[in-house]
Formats: structure tokens, C-alpha cells, sequence
């Protein structure tokens, strides 16, 4: 599969990156040249395999035999206002603009 | 005595014993910091105030001749992706470059309540994203022991600051190899434990089934003590296994002979530096001598781990990545008059080379048409490479290999070559594809003098295993 310059300005904008020229030239060059290398993956035969999104999904099944079994760390439901989280103050703090109540930002709405 | 190159029980005793104090050891890391850090860069930000409160409560106890907690007074290192209360934490990225976390990660938290010293945050690789540390948005790290050359990466600055005493023991992070490839490099002791076994809350995500949190010492007794005391569930992280902590350093000097210990022969061929393939074959024959037995296996997925990391750790990655948006924190591009714009112009401007390259390499595996070529093709592949370990396993107790295929490179060398900087993680990655733990201790020179490392790989939740090999090399070795 050939990476195309319409598939990395296509790419760039669901990754939400605007790229200067050389950026995308760079990029170019770049995914064509990994994925070039990834190809090798279709040398192998998977279409009876499951894929494996997660290590504990794997080992937490009991058909697996893995050499634990893997168990989740959970904790118990606690109703939201029992919950302590962040003050205000505390979560605006690293806001690169904000009006002391919410985050600032520019328009989302276009009308 | 010189303060800053003790282990962690020397240097514990020694402000029990009233030797000395624990501001005294985080002075003797400060003063090594300032006289030899311009030319290394292991350290993005010290945390001078909070190391010495520590410290005065350490002092204290040991004045009153209270037990100290095991980690009482000793300073450590923590790499800039884990998050510390009050203090920047930038992940090695100009796009976080002001922000300061108001909460703790886990391991960072466990280690104080041990009593360590937190002296500052570690350089490293943007995002914990390289092999060299010279994706470091604000400074490359340069190995102390040759200045002209790379410490690895991403944790490299920990590695740096273990190796240059100017930490006692450090926290890295490990994704492709990220803990252990820079301990090879450096010539100190690199742990990843199993997946699961370490809470990643608190540690800023690059690949979320991949990421693992771990120590850098300079003895294997240090990184089972900094393990026993990180290690448990967390139930801020829903990942992190429900599994019992064993005391590790209880176990280390339990014999190892009958041990049965796996040589993988695809980690033997091309590409391994012929230096680095001598230094790992006369340890193996030393593990030989200690009654370990020695034998020969496959790993007949290995040459894909590349591509399959690739691919995964990326797509993942595209997916934290997203959240660097400049709304809540981090950098804001000026000058955006729609909201998109902001979007796009800030973390085009607060994201560097490799981080965007690995976000638009992700972003395309997972785009409509795509996600079965590659994303879901990778996963299948991981699975295949898990398997071939648990087949190992079911031969053998654990599995020895190199490192990296080479010791140290130079500054410069690789960054122009994405895909060349890539494939020097082929000893690392398939590791973290597995979820097994691994160790990385040194095994040799060059003769140029730099540092080789030899890698011990276990099962899941065998950590036990791997410090206990490691730990009769180490004895044996220095004996």
C-alpha cells in the first residue's frame, strides 16, 4: 500500500495536526518507508488466531494456561458525591485560559 | 565515604547508624548534580524543597533512633512521565511544559511512604518515545560513560543519573525496551516487571497495554527492594493485577542451580554485534557453571515483534495522545480563532518529530480501511508471539538473551533513520508484546569500555526467578 500526500493530509487532520510543508513531505517519505516494513506481517498466516488487544485478556481465561490467572484490580461503586475530587481552583489551575469557573476556548458553534 | 554511590541498605544503615544523615546523602547527589549534569542532562527539574522536608522527617526518626522505613533517606530519581504533586512534570515534552500535576503517581507515592528522597524528574525521550533520549524536547542525555554517546532510551536520564551517582536508584518506564535497553547502555541494573504487577496510575500514557513502570539500580538487590516496595495492586488502576507481592529480596540468594535457562537462537544472528554476542555467550557459560541448565530453543515469531510493536504501540498511542488538546492544560498555540485551529495548531507546534510521526503512523493503522491490514493484524501477531513464550516456558524457567544488539551509539547517529532507530529495539519489544518481566544486568565491556548488557527473561509474575539468576550472575561475577 502506497501512502499518498491526500492520506497524510487526510491523517493529519483526524490526528488533529496541522503540518507545515516539510512536515508532510517528511511524513511522506516516512509511513511509506515503515509501512513498507510492517508489510512483512502478511507473510504469516493469522486467520485462526485471536487477536490479543490486551495481556490480561489473555491470561485471565481459563482455557489459557497461563502461569497466573490474572484477576482485575477493582473497586467498589461509590456514589459520586462520596467521592472526593479535585477543587475547582485546584483543576483549573493548569488551564491555559479560563474565567476562574470554566475552561476557556474559542468558538465551537458556528452560527 | 561517597555518599552518593552507595546502595540502598549502605546508605539506609548509615543514617540509622548516625554516619550520616539524609540531607547530607541528598546534598552529596545535588552537589554531583551540579558539577556533572551540564555535561550529562539526567535532570529536567529538581525538587530541592521537597527532598529535604523528606529528608528532615527521615533525620528525625534516626535521631530518635526509631527503625527507619527501607527506603528511609535514600534519593532516588523519578523519570519525567510519572506525575509528582507540585512539581512540573513535562513528560519530556514542550507541550506540557508548565504543567504541574496535582497528584502523585503511584510508584512515586509508594516509594516516599518507604522513606525515599524524590530529588527531582529525570530527562527522557518525548513522551517516553526513542531509543537514544535525544527525542528530549528541552535536551539530548549523554552517557556518562562516554559523553559522545547516547545512554538509550526513552529512560534515559535515569539510567544516566544511576549510572553517574547522582540518584541512588531511579524509576524508568518501559514500553519497547525502555527500561532495559538504556540500563545496557549505562552499565546498571534495568527491571521491567510483569504487566499488571506495577500501577500505572500516574504514569502518563504512551501505550496503555504496553506501558510498564520499573527500577534502575546500580545492584539487583536495590531493584528487588524498589519492586517489593511498587509493586501490589492499585485500584486507581484497573489494570493492575490482583496478585500477592512476595518479598523479592527474601528470595534472591536462593540457590539457581538446576535452574533451566532458554537461549533463543533468533537473538543470536544478524545484526548482533560480535563484542556484545562474545560478552552475553561467557555469561551464559558462567550461568552454566553456577548448575544452571542450558538450553537451546525458538522463539520463531521474533523477526515480526518489530512490525507488530510498531504498529500497536502507535495505533494506542494515537489514542492517549488525543488528549493534549489545550483546553484543560498544556501548551495553546497563539493566535487559533476557531476551535479546530487550536486543536491542530497547538499540538502541531507543542509536539516534536517523533511524537507527531508516531501519532500519524497510529492514526493511519486505525483509520476506516486500514484497521484490519494492520491494527488487527498486529494484534493477531501478538498473540502469536505471546505464544511462542508460553511454549518456552513450559521448557524452561527462564530465557537469556542480549539486550541490544550493540552497545552505546553515538549522539546523531540514528536520528535520521526512523526505521534503523526502530530496529535496535528487536531484543526489547517482544517482551513488553508478551506482558513478561525482564532484566537487564551488566555483562561486559567493549573494548572500547562500554557497557554490555545481559537480558533474563520470565514468566508472568516470576520476578522472583529472574532477580534470583541475575542476582548469582552479579555475585559470581564480582567475586
Amino acid at each position: 500500500m502506497k501512502v499518498t500526500d491526500k492520506d497524510v493530509a487526510y491523517v493529519a487532520d483526524l490526528a488533529n495536526l496541522e503540518l507545515t510543508s516539510e512536515e508532510r513531505a517528511r511524513l511522506l517519505r516516512d509511513l511509506n518507508s515503515i509501512l513498507d516494513y510492517v508489510n512483512q506481517l502478511n507473510e504469516l498466516d493469522t486467520s485462526n488466531v485471536q487477536p490479543m488487544a490486551q495481556v490480561l485478556h489473555r491470561y485471565s481465561d481459563e482455557s489459557q494456561k497461563g502461569v497466573e490467572n490474572f484477576v482485575y484490580a477493582s473497586r467498589d461503586d461509590i456514589h459520586e458525591s462520596l467521592r472526593k475530587s479535585l477543587a475547582r481552583k485546584v483543576a483549573l489551575a493548569n488551564a491555559p485560559e479560563t474565567d476562574g469557573t470554566f475552561f476557556r476556548v474559542p468558538k465551537v458553534i458556528e452560527r | 565515604m561517597n555518599l552518593s554511590s552507595l546502595t540502598i541498605n549502605a546508605a539506609r544503615s548509615a543514617v540509622q547508624e548516625g554516619k550520616t544523615t539524609a540531607a547530607a546523602l541528598a546534598e552529596a547527589c545535588y552537589a554531583k548534580i551540579e558539577s556533572d549534569d551540564p555535561q550529562i542532562g539526567a535532570y529536567l527539574t529538581l525538587a530541592k524543597d521537597r527532598a529535604f522536608a523528606k529528608a528532615a522527617e527521615i533525620d528525625v526518626l534516626a535521631a530518635k533512633g526509631e527503625k527507619l522505613p527501607p527506603l528511609g533517606g535514600v534519593p532516588v530519581g523519578i523519570k519525567d512521565v510519572m506525575v509528582t504533586r507540585d512539581a512540573r512534570t513535562t513528560a519530556g515534552s514542550k507541550i506540557l511544559g508548565n504543567y504541574v500535576p496535582p497528584y502523585d503517581c503511584t510508584a512515586v507515592a509508594r516509594l516516599e511512604a518507604a522513606g525515599a528522597v524524590v530529588l527531582g524528574k529525570t530527562n527522557c525521550d518525548e513522551f517516553a518515545m526513542g531509543s537514544s533520549n535525544e527525542n528530549s524536547a528541552w535536551r539530548p542525555v549523554h552517557n556518562p560513560r562516554d559523553l559522545s554517546r547516547v545512554p538509550g532510551g526513552s529512560s534515559g536520564g535515569s539510567a544516566a543519573a544511576v549510572a553517574a551517582d547522582m540518584a541512588v536508584v531511579a524509576l524508568g518506564s518501559d514500553t519497547g525496551g525502555s527500561i532495559r535497553q538504556p540500563a545496557s547502555f549505562c552499565g546498571v541494573v534495568g527491571l521491567m516487571p510483569t504487566y499488571g504487577r506495577v500501577s500505572r496510575y500516574g504514569l502518563i500514557a504512551f501505550a496503555s497495554s504496553l506501558d510498564h513502570i520499573g527500577p534502575l539500580s546500580k545492584t539487583v538487590t536495590d531493584a528487588a527492594i524498589v519492586l517489593r516496595t511498587i509493586a501490589g495492586r492499585d485500584p486507581m488502576d484497573s489494570t493492575s493485577a490482583d496478585v500477592p507481592v512476595p518479598d523479592y529480596v527474601a528470595e534472591l540468594g536462593k540457590p539457581v542451580r538446576g535452574l533451566k535457562i532458554g537461549v533463543p537462537k533468533e537473538y543470536f544472528g544478524e545484526g548482533l554485534d560480535a563484542e556484545v554476542q562474545m560478552a552475553v555467550e561467557t555469561a551464559i557459560q558462567k550461568l552454566a557453571a553456577l548448575g544452571c541448565e542450558i538450553i537451546s530453543l525458538s522463539l520463531p515469531h521474533t523477526k515480526y515483534a518489530i512490525s507488530t510493536y510498531y504498529i500497536v504501540a502507535t495505533a494506542e498511542a494515537s489514542s492517549n495522545l488525543a488528549r493534549y488538546d489545550a483546553v484543560r492544560y498544556g501548551f495553546r498555540a497563539k493566535g487559533a480563532h476557531t476551535l479546530s485551529e487550536m486543536y491542530k495548531r497547538s499540538r502541531d507546534q507543542g509536539f516534536g518529530t517523533e511524537v507527531k510521526r508516531r501519532i500519524m503512523l497510529g492514526t493511519y493503522a486505525l483509520s476506516a480501511g486500514y484497521y484490519d491490514a494492520y491494527y488487527l493484524k498486529a494484534q493477531k501477531v501478538r498473540a502469536l508471539l505471546a505464544q511462542d513464550f508460553e511454549e518456552a516456558f513450559k521448557k524452561v524457567d527462564a530465557i537469556v538473551t542480549p539486550t541490544s544488539p550493540t552497545a552505546a551509539f553515538k549522539l546523531g547517529e540514528k536520528v535520521d533513520d526512523p526505521l534503523a532507530m526502530y530496529l535496535a529495539d528487536i531484543y526489547t519489544v517482544t517482551a513488553d508484546l508478551a506482558g513478561i518481566p525482564g532484566i537487564s544486568i551488566p555483562c561486559g565491556e567493549t573494548k572500547e569500555e562500554l557497557p554490555i548488557g545481559l537480558q533474563i527473561l520470565g514468566k508472568h509474575f516470576d520476578e522472583t526467578t529472574i532477580l534470583r539468576i541475575a542476582h548469582a550472575y552479579e555475585q559470581a561475577r564480582n567475586a
